[in-house]
């Protein structure tokens, strides 16, 4: 059993003091933001992205010296918990809320509450000429509030709240531009997909009530080791769907790409860097339950790998240059994914590469925004190219986050993202060979479709026109104003350098640790100098591809037909299709039928049984003709009738 | 018993102020309005005094009044609450002032007087009754309240309602009335198995009392089941509740799904359980079954509806569901959570109705297919809407939520299988309230003749819609009032049945 479900079983995490007993705050600064950008309408329109601005720093201030405090404890003391209030005395279910400050939820109250800040500030600029740029701020301050309530929570039903919280944000955000109906389903697809997985986390919830009496993480798992493992395995299986949904595993991922919908600060923060990795969040967080579970945990595994080749796979044919950075997203998690499903050698760097991760797909997207703020807002890279002259920052930081997720040293990918692929080659038998290869593999195909993107876009022949030559159909590439630039320079210096710094001496590891469980003395089943080489090697073979097909040859302004691999990565392996006949189509059909029916048989067989029993057909004609005096008759009836039987018995 | 005979208050305030209301001479008609909103707040008033006097740790029932009525028959005029009676009452007292409001301008400005004083009246009439009937303490003034119930809703539907009012309003009578009729030979059969005396109706002198053999307990439990059935509608006795919701005025329609039809579950965990704990037993797994149906039948023609209104009812048939499979799981959670479910369902399908109405108000449509892009046009109403909307789907953080989580948690622990396909229901609920959002709210702002924009939510407006979205979020963050409320009488009835909560298969502890 680790340590914090020792400390936890034995009531020995320590009630806050200092500054983190104000971890709530944490939360709220952001929820009060939204809710004063909501309730306070046009009156705010002039300061509200400021204020949401500020408070979402104010939180990042707060979380930053609560980290600094936690530093000052030793390793067994840094958890620790805030009560909340009596939220659900009902019965046999008791629940207070409460928060968890412990080294998993500081990273990520860290990670959430910059890399958000960066992006209210980028959005600043981005979003300067829209109408609602008010109800944007505000639905960013709802989403950093909900995320942290999500990490924050010390029990399963709290962080479901902010599990929806940011679905919710998520809806809201993808639909912004509703007023275009494909927005408005794409958003509404996001939200489906992740309530399918709510079935799968809402059955778990209730299956811990049944099994532990309680819902909260202390009781949870410090029951769960000795629960039996048939038990866990299906708590774990109902977790992983929850976080399959959320985010955007196979087969539950179909939601991603059309989130892209959203505007791009959206898809930077919520649909690269933080909510979609809430899935792992749940799933480290839940250790205790799948340690127990090794069954559950293999599932957890084989879900992240397929998903890592799957994302990999669609990325290499998508031209829109943010639906190429979403495939991406979700093969990255993927390898997430596959790390934690690897138990206590995983778990660390599954959380290290959620970290590097957010900085630089974030610091990516916002880069993607940048080169659509200069290119009247297209997509589509068969458009771009030779574009690194016109927008030199762009150019450069977005060209760092690329050097990272390649996982060339010494850039951040390569720490987090090597450390995932070492210990996929650790274990027995036919396993290590499978995920390590899966992983590695991945590695290489990653390396093409992001060197795709980066030449399509920056690179090769301008495959565009000057607004000189073409008022209409012409652009004027330019470079981003300061708000925006700054924070893409921000995140790039970590894509650039926050992986060496975070795993020299294996600082973040060593940091979570106690929490998570580490590595013990397992080696990989390859000596890990081969492992690196082959990975870099497969890596460099990836990039040289892409630019013998992208720099070297010209690239056609319209999509060739493609090889039937092609046609199929560009429809997402014909997943919405799959999604559509299967369940669509015969529920459309089932609504319809049941329509039907429901009107012709069920209301008539009630209907005529009501009439024959209330009366004859006569009356009801009689009732039908709207004298309501009959059914005041009718009522007098009823009560003589009670009156008359009574008596007759007595 | 100190004070004023509260209940009986709460009874005659309504009704006089509807007689004053109808009786106004005509010139001074246009004080109707003013009046009944006062009745309905003083009404309010007297509730919130009924809560702040009772007491969570005290009596089964509180604030009781008994006078005898007709001793030959064991009919007494008999009130008193239990903790569930009473939320719901506080709920009724609520939700009636705020559809005062919303139908204020129901009738058109240069509506006929008399025409408006009826129709204000009426509701007030129906407060007194809807009081009344979760007030009872003796099973045949139960039986009058309950039958005397439809005659104003029968005259708002019939009156006032739309197209193809006179239909519904017959439809609904008419299930009713079958409803009504069997519980009325169950009613006599109780008196007769009953201990008898001449307070033989008092819920007192039934509860755990009744005697006769298995079967005939069976057949008094189903006659009360059916009736309950029919009025909190149950697959396949639900096909009026559309027809009556989709005709109704918007207001009537949230009294009557909102509160009329919570009779049909507060008898089910009364009646039924407190009266008959072995038939209710034998009866669980076909209720549990038919609960299910309802839950995802409901969902299943919520999003198949074309009309607005309709649409609304199905989801609530859904919601009925929950509520029935959480009373039948007899496990203290899941009973806490469907008495939640009943407070919270009122509010959120009253936030939806009423907002159906103010949509339809401007557009003057029931069609979901006439609308679209109104996001843009009439902001703050979609908005509300969607919260609404969010509060149906049971979103997390919303009142609706806990109440949903513990029904299904607490039937989880008896019936698997059940909580699990209920469980499907929160994909379908999304289904139904954001497809309906996207084809309403969503898509290219609509084109209108110059000068007839469609306004936004006016101030008599946000003042409706306010305190319900309020509701939604306080309940759903601090729900503890209304729970600490229902507790105790869950427990009671539960004790009544005899039914014992499973404990955890791995308590908290047994790790180490």
């Amino acid at each position: 059993m680790n340590t914090y479900a020792l400390l936890a079983a034995e009531g020995e995490v320590a009630a806050a003091t200092g500054i983190t007993a104000y971890a709530w705050l944490l939360v709220l600064l952001p929820l009060l933001g939204a809710a004063i950008l909501l309730l306070g309408g046009k009156a705010t329109d002039a300061w509200g992205h400021l204020l949401a601005t500020a408070l979402s720093w104010g939180s990042f201030v707060l979380g930053f010296v609560i980290w600094i405090a936690m530093i000052g404890r030793g390793a067994e003391e840094r958890p620790a918990h805030v009560g909340g209030w009596n939220w659900v005395p009902a019965g046999q279910f008791q629940l207070e809320t409460g928060l968890l400050i412990d080294q998993l939820s500081v990273a990520f109250v860290l990670l959430i509450t910059f890399v958000g800040s960066l992006i209210h500030v980028y959005s600043i600029g981005y979003m300067e000429h829209d109408v609602d740029r008010r109800k944007f701020f505000a639905y960013l301050n709802l989403f950093v509030a909900s995320m942290l309530l999500l990490v924050l929570a010390d029990s399963y039903l709290l962080l479901f709240v902010g599990w929806e919280g940011v679905g919710l944000a998520s809806y809201l955000l993808i639909g912004f531009w509703n007023h275009n109906p494909a927005y408005a389903t794409a958003a509404n697809k996001a939200f489906f997909v992740n309530r399918v997985g709510d079935v799968g986390m809402s059955i778990a919830i209730m299956f811990m009530f049944f099994t532990f009496g309680s819902v909260d993480f202390a009781t949870v798992h410090a029951a769960a080791p000795e629960a039996g493992s048939t038990a866990m395995t299906a708590l774990g299986l109902l977790l992983l769907i929850g976080a399959c949904a959320k985010s955007a595993q196979f087969p539950l991922q179909s939601w991603l790409g059309d989130a892209m919908a959203g505007p791009t600060p959206v898809s930077a923060l919520i649909h690269a860097a933080t909510m979609v990795t809430a899935g792992v969040y749940l799933i480290v967080r839940s250790h205790a339950i799948f340690n127990a579970a090794p069954n559950a945990q293999l599932a957890v595994a084989i879900v992240g790998a397929i998903t890592l080749l799957y994302g990999a796979i669609v990325g290499c044919a998508k031209d829109d240059i943010k639906k190429a950075l979403a495939a991406s997203t979700m093969s990255q998690i993927g390898y997430m994914m596959l790390a934690a499903g690897l138990g206590p050698v995983g778990y660390a760097f599954a959380i290290f590469h959620l970290i590097t991760h957010g900085f630089f797909k974030a610091g990516m997207f916002l880069g993607a925004g940048s080169v659509m703020h200069g290119m009247k807002d297209r997509v589509d890279m068969r458009g771009f190219g030779g574009l690194s002259k016109y927008m030199k920052i762009t150019w450069i930081t977005f060209g760092l986050g690329w050097l990272a997720i390649l996982g060339v040293p010494p850039f951040s990918g390569y720490w987090s993202k090597d450390g995932i692929i070492e210990s996929a080659f650790i274990g027995e038998g036919w396993r290590p060979w499978v995920f390590g290869g899966i992983a590695m593999l991945g590695a290489g195909i990653t390396a093409f479709y992001m060197s795709r993107l980066f030449f399509m876009t920056f690179h090769g022949k301008e495959r565009w026109v000057d607004e000189h030559e073409d008022a209409e159909r012409g652009v004027h590439p330019h470079e981003s104003p300061l708000t925006m630039t700054v924070p893409m320079i921000v995140l790039a210096v970590g894509s650039g350098l926050l992986g060496l710094v975070l795993s020299f001496g294996d600082t973040f590891t060593h940091w979570l640790e106690p929490l998570v469980g580490g590595h013990g003395d397992e080696h990989p089943v390859l000596a890990v100098p081969v492992i690196i080489g082959l990975t870099l090697l497969l890596v460099a073979g990836g990039a040289f591809y892409a630019w013998m097909l992208y720099v070297r040859d010209a690239v056609p302004v319209t999509a060739p037909r493609g090889s039937l691999v092609t046609q199929a990565a560009r429809a997402d392996l014909y997943q919405d299709a799959i999604n559509e006949g299967l369940f669509m189509r015969p529920g459309i059909h089932l609504t319809r039928a049941l329509v039907f029916t429901d009107g012709k048989g069920v209301d008539g067989v009630a209907g005529s049984i009501a009439a024959s029993i209330g009366g004859l057909s006569s009356r009801l004609r009689r009732l039908q003709t709207g004298y309501a005096r009959s059914y005041a008759l009718t009522m007098l009836t009823g009560v003589v009738a009670v009156l008359g039987a009574l008596w007759v018995m007595n | 018993m100190s004070g004023l005979p509260l209940l009986t208050l709460m009874l005659v305030v309504p009704l006089v102020g509807a007689a004053v209301v109808w009786l106004l001479p005509a010139t001074s008609s246009r004080l109707a309005k003013p009046i009944a909103l006062a009745t309905s707040l003083l009404t309010l008033a007297l509730a919130l005094v009924a809560w702040a006097r009772f007491d969570n740790g005290g009596d089964r029932y509180q604030l009781t009044e008994t006078h005898s009525w007709i001793p030959q028959f064991g009919v007494s005029y008999a009130l008193g609450v239990d903790g569930i009676a009473l939320s719901l009452i506080v709920m009724a007292t609520i939700l009636t002032p705020i559809c005062l409001l919303a139908a204020w301008n129901d009738l058109g400005e240069d509506a006929d007087p008399q025409r408006e004083k009826t129709y204000f009246a009426l509701m007030l009439v129906l407060l007194t009754f809807m009081v009344g009937v979760f007030a009872a303490r003796d099973v045949f003034l139960f039986y009058v309240f309950f039958e005397a119930m439809l005659i104003p809703v029968y005259f708002l539907i019939g009156l006032f309602g739309g197209p193809r009012r006179q239909y519904a309003a017959v439809k609904f009578i008419l299930f009713s009335l079958v409803g009504g009729l069997i519980m009325l030979v169950a009613v006599i059969a109780l008196y007769f198995y009953g201990p008898g005396g001449e307070q033989g109706f008092l819920y007192e002198s039934l509860e755990g009392q009744v005697g006769g053999s298995t079967a005939a307990q069976r057949w008094m439990f189903l006659g009360f089941f059916i009736a309950f059935a029919i009025k909190a509608p149950m697959w396949p006795v639900h096909t009026w509740l559309p027809d009556a919701a989709a005709e109704s005025r918007p207001a009537t329609a949230v009294l009557l799904v909102g509160v009329l039809d919570k009779v049909g579950t507060f008898g089910m965990l009364r009646f039924c359980l407190g009266f008959f704990p072995e038939a209710s037993k034998w009866a669980t797994p076909v209720v549990i079954t038919l609960a299910v149906i309802s839950v995802i039948y409901g969902a299943l023609l919520a999003i198949g509806s074309r009309d607005i209104m309709r649409l609304i009812a199905f989801t609530s048939i859904s919601h009925f569901g929950f509520i029935v499979m959480g009373i039948f799981a007899m496990t203290s959670t899941a009973g806490a959570g469907s008495a939640l479910y009943m407070v919270n369902h009122g509010f959120a399908t009253a936030g939806l109705f009423l907002l159906a109405g103010f949509l339809i108000a401007r557009h003057g449509s029931q069609r979901i297919a006439d609308y679209g892009g109104w996001q843009r046009v009439t902001p703050v109403l979609a908005g509300s809407f969607l919260v609404a909307g969010l509060s149906s789907l049971a979103l997390p953080g919303l009142s609706s939520y806990v109440s949903e989580f513990l029904v299904l948690a607490g039937t989880f622990q008896r019936y698997k299988w059940a909580a699990a396909i209920a469980t499907v229901g929160i994909v379908l609920a999304a289904l139904y309230i954001l497809l309906t959002y996207q084809r309403v709210f969503t898509g290219p702002r609509p084109t209108f003749v110059e000068g007839s924009e469609p306004r936004d939510l006016g101030l008599r407006e946000k003042l409706v819609i306010a305190p319900i979205i309020a509701s939604f979020i306080l309940l759903g963050f601090y729900p503890k009032p209304v729970l600490d409320l229902v507790n105790p009488a869950v427990e009671q009835t539960l004790q009544l049945v005899g039914a014992t909560d499973p404990a955890p298969t791995h308590a908290t502890g047994s790790a180490q």
